[in-house]
């Protein structure tokens, strides 16, 4: 991997001296600007340099510089390398920053998750709450000076297991005999609860008004977390007026399982296992990305027959997330089960090749820095191939078949608008959805990972952005996937299937790292900062679930209450990788 | 139908009425009219509640212990599958689904992170094992448990229903009608559960301070 | 014509209806027996299922992969006068790999000299925190913790399996994984004739 040809590319220093200096620490590029030029800066780069996509927004705590930083990286949608720029400021609270969203509306949902976990103040930013968190909790999680009620030490492996390891529950070791931690002196009783106030008062204020004439009400109906419907626990507070949507707050954290934290007080070889927990349909390209990032940093190359691995397993788990996809957007549109009972067989092949290489049908932890744990075995390939040449084609054609000409089907999905590629670009959307609206983005071309710059293949794309077209593509893209897998089981080498000695403690040189792969659902990135210890100083992912929704109440405000459900299938969110 | 689940044993029903004729008891015929239709609630919390899911596709098939039927509302379920992490900021919503289940009504903890807070244990936003707040009556370990083995768990659920006994059974006695009631708890500076404030109390007032601000 | 499209997609269903019935009765026609057997499992396992799908657990059992992982078990010798040799020497690679940090081990301490003894004392695994990763069956050199198959396994109660609770003999890991155990087998075996005929080679060379 070359390293991010920002620094040549772009001159950002001589276009705004003074306000731009370079970043110089070993193993980190990109610019650092000044907090008040912040604003200029990015417009300028935006639309003088053309980087339109922000994809990720975070922040980092560098507790012993006293320094609390935010990372941006942008991209083009043209394709190419990042550019990289980043804002320090002392870490004395209030620790205030400039919000993008005027600039990249798609910053909002990354803001206030930095508010929220770092307690990163926003300035400008216009609905500062907490995500993931509920709003009274105390303290920002991912500070360094901020330990958990299960704090045992600062990072695994933890001294207490070994040689001395006597079982103990964690709970007998924190003062409120659970996992909690409460402030000196609080009190239960006197405690009121915020009750949500924020969440309605926010709604009210971003409420579409109603046209004059006749005299409506609104009322507010809450969905989920637990709704069938909404893929998992996710809520939405809605204001509707009749049958039109006016206003619309999605509220998540309800599976909040605090990845980040938990990364950061793991090796780096630990955190392959709770990656494979993030989207948990595809734990293959979970794996990818974040082996990926971390070669990236360790600088390590990839043993070839271990690429093509990588490669048929990441593409086998696309296949299996869109005809979920497509199952689960049956169940939404109504037409319970039988689709989904047609897609799920297929998944279960599937799985049974996962199973068979990688030990566990979900939660594979196949992948290792430098290739994979161990090789597929001949007959195992032979069921691969059978699979993909002969029995997916054929069932993707009887899905095609089954579902596409259905009357109902094309009424319910044809015309109904979900976004166009302005807004989708705006919004830092990415995967099927924005190539759905007409922008051909996809990662495995735009910026080739792995090996893909080998296939031949073509950017499933289409260009009217309604939701049949977003149906259409996960056909499309299935039938992509399948093509590189066969190019890729015939080209297959032999060799070794991992280019470094198996050891459950890797060397990691200090620096940063932004790796990205285009999982099922769109752009999956990690972005990792390395101290030269066995463990990561900041761990953080970018989920594109996460980063997807941000969109949702452009898209669904004005649009009617029965299409709810169906455009939020659209954007194909799985919980474990919104939340964390 | 399958009639041995039914029937006494040791007694000698002729073989060409076997299948028409059953002797038994009241709490024979009660438990297995039970353990024919626990209807779990239809409530997936995370990456459990896709192999809950494939459970109920085509190749595992739990319609063939009559547990086919997931009600989305929790006044027709008869089982609360928690199929997943359960995070603080999820659980009063649990609280509420349970509350208003019926009797008679059984928990069963699939996974890890159900059972004791799993892989997750550790992070400040997960409640280790819903035990600390439901009664489960069964635990499935696993990460996530595969549908046989989720299967497996359930036929585990079934043998424990078969052991209860209509005289015994807490939804019929009057005192103790109400005592899977679980008061709601609140989301404060962290989790509050009502049942412990005093407790809560004693040990904040000799709580060293939070680190950060 | 309007619902033609209805139409086409009942025709699908049908086809996968009458799949069922037709490979019923080719099996049968064959001879061959489609429910209750390994064959007719792993053929509805396989790219050529049609019909039905379903695997009747527990009467019927999916066929594992050999490399299927549950929970982790720790593996013993059975010795000629019916001893256990646990393989593990307490030198604590898994608990320290283990990502959610759930294995505890307590190493043995010679009573005289005080010295660890490569023989653990007791050894924890709390089954309900368990992510199932294999990590530390792969990072074990000693062969001496693996992956179980066994997964009906819920109980009553929490699940904290201790040293005895977790012991399964090498006869049963061999049975589950037979390639496995058979490659390191003669791994280890090679590694000891090598041990035996350096240390033979030091035996018979005269001190120098």
């Amino acid at each position: 991997m070359a390293a991010p040809a920002s620094t040549q590319t772009v001159d950002l220093i001589a276009r705004f001296p003074g306000m731009v200096t370079a970043d110089t620490r070993p193993g980190f590029t990109g610019f650092i600007v000044n907090k008040e030029n912040l604003l200029e800066v990015a417009v300028a780069i935006r639309d003088e340099f053309g980087y339109d996509l922000l994809t990720a927004v975070t922040g980092v705590d560098y507790l012993a510089e006293n320094k609390m930083e935010v990372v941006y990286h942008a991209f083009k949608t043209t394709g190419g390398a990042g550019l990289i720029f980043r804002v320090q400021v002392e870490r004395v609270d209030p620790i205030e920053v400039p919000s993008l969203t005027g600039i990249w509306p798609g910053a909002d949902f990354q803001e206030r998750e930095a508010w929220d976990l770092l307690g990163i103040k926003f300035t400008g930013h216009p609905d500062l709450r907490r995500i993931l968190m509920w709003e009274g909790y105390e303290g920002h999680p991912l500070r360094k000076d901020w330990k958990e009620a299960f704090y045992e030490e600062e990072v695994k492996p933890f001294k207490s297991r070994w040689p001395d390891g006597q079982h103990i529950y964690s709970e007998f070791k924190n003062p409120f005999r659970d996992n909690l931690n409460f402030p000196k002196d609080f009190d239960p009783e006197k405690y009121e609860p915020e009750n949500e106030k924020d969440l309605y008062a926010s709604l009210e204020n971003h409420t579409l008004k109603g046209e004059g004439g006749l005299k409506t009400d609104q009322i507010v109906v809450n969905m989920g977390p637990h709704h069938p419907s909404t893929h998992g626990v996710l809520r939405v507070a809605v204001t509707l007026e009749g049958e039109t949507i006016m206003g619309l707050k999605p509220v998540m954290g309800y599976l909040h399982r605090n990845h980040d934290k938990i990364g950061e007080r793991n090796t780096y070889l630990q955190t392959i296992p709770y990656t494979d927990r993030l989207d948990y349909f595809n734990s293959m390209s979970n794996n990818f990305g974040y082996v990926t990032t971390v070669e990236k940093l360790m600088n390590i190359p990839v043993a070839e027959r271990a690429e093509y691995i990588r490669v048929i397993m990441a593409e086998l788990s696309r296949i299996q997330n869109h005809l979920i996809f497509i199952g689960m957007l049956m169940n939404d549109l109504g037409t319970m089960y039988t689709p989904s009972l047609y897609v799920f067989e297929e998944r279960e092949l599937i799985l049974d090749i996962f199973e068979a290489v990688s030990g566990a049908r979900m939660m594979c932890n196949y992948y290792r820095f430098g290739g994979v744990v161990r090789d597929i075995p001949d007959d195992i390939l032979q069921r691969i191939k059978d699979l993909v040449v002969e029995r997916i084609p054929a069932k993707t054609d009887e899905m095609e078949r089954f579902l596409n000409d259905n009357e109902i089907l094309v009424g319910r999905l044809k015309g109904v608008h979900l976004i166009n590629a302005e807004d989708a670009i705006k919004y830092s959307i990415t995967g099927p959805v924005l190539r759905a609206a007409g922008v051909p983005y996809d990662l495995r071309r735009a910026d080739p990972y792995s090996i893909y710059d080998r296939f031949d293949f073509d950017v499933a794309v289409r260009y009217n952005g309604d939701m049949m077209d977003n149906y259409l593509i996960r056909f499309d893209e299935i039938r992509q996937s399948l093509r590189i897998i066969e190019q890729a089981l015939k080209q297959i080498p032999q060799g070794p299937i991992n280019s470094q000695k198996p050891a459950y403690q890797v060397r990691v040189p200090a620096g940063e790292a932004y790796g990205r792969i285009e999982s099922p659902k769109g752009e999956l990135a990690f972005y990792v900062v390395s101290n030269g210890k066995p463990n990561p100083y900041r761990y953080h992912v970018r989920p594109a679930s996460f980063v997807n929704l941000t969109a949702i109440e452009h898209i669904c405000r004005g649009a009617k209450i029965q299409d709810f459900v169906a455009l939020l299938a659209m954007l194909d969110i799985v919980m474990g990788e919104l939340d964390r | 139908m399958e009639n041995e689940k039914l029937s006494l044993p040791n007694y000698n029903i002729p073989e060409d009425i076997q299948n028409v004729v059953a002797i038994t008891t009241l709490d024979r015929l009660y438990n297995w009219g039970r353990r024919s239709s626990v209807w779990p609630l239809m409530f997936g919390l995370a990456c459990c509640a896709i192999e809950m899911i494939a459970a109920q596709t085509a190749r595992y098939d739990m319609a063939r212990f009559g547990m086919e039927v997931m009600r989305p509302t929790p006044r027709q379920a008869d089982m609360m599958l928690v199929s997943g992490t359960v995070t603080k900021k999820m659980l009063p919503a649990i609280i509420r689904l349970y509350n208003q289940m019926p009797e008679p009504k059984y928990v069963v903890a699939m996974g890890a992170c159900a059972s004791s807070g799993g892989p997750f244990k550790e992070g400040y936003n997960v409640v280790a094992g819903i035990d600390k707040f439901l009664p489960v009556d069964v635990y499935i370990p696993g990460c996530p448990p595969t549908p046989q083995a989720l299967i497996a768990g359930m036929i585990k659920l079934q043998e424990k229903i078969d052991k209860q006994s209509i005289k015994t059974v807490r939804w019929y006695d009057k005192n103790k009608a109400d005592s899977n009631y679980v008061p709601m708890p609140i989301l404060g500076p962290d989790l509050i559960d009502v049942r412990r404030n005093a407790e809560y109390k004693k040990a904040a007032a000799t709580q060293t301070t939070q680190e950060s601000a | 014509m309007y619902g033609k499209g209805i139409l086409k997609s009942l025709k699908v269903t049908w086809d996968r209806f009458w799949d069922t019935y037709t490979e019923d009765i080719s099996w049968w026609l064959r001879g061959k027996k489609r429910y209750n057997s390994a064959e007719g499992i792993a053929h509805r396992s396989s790219k050529d299922t049609r019909g039905i799908f379903t695997v009747q657990y527990p009467e019927e059992q999916l066929l594992l992969a050999e490399e299927m992982r549950y929970v982790p078990f720790l593996v013993y010798d059975e010795a000629a006068d019916g001893k256990k040799e646990v393989r593990c020497t307490s030198c604590g690679i898994c608990a320290k790999v283990c990502p959610p940090q759930c294995i505890w081990i307590v190493r043995t301490n010679d009573p005289v000299t005080n010295r660890p003894v490569p023989v653990p004392t007791d050894f924890y695994i709390d089954m309900d925190i368990c992510m199932n990763c294999g990590f530390c069956a792969e990072y074990c050199p000693f062969d001496a913790i693996k992956m179980d198959h066994d997964f009906d396994i819920a109980a009553y109660e929490r699940s904290v399996y201790n040293l005895e609770k977790l012991l399964k003999p090498a006869s049963y890991y061999a049975g589950i994984r037979p390639e496995n155990a058979a490659r390191e087998d003669e791994a280890r075996r090679v590694k000891e004739a090598a041990k035996a005929a350096k240390a033979e080679a030091a035996a018979t060379t005269p001190a120098a």
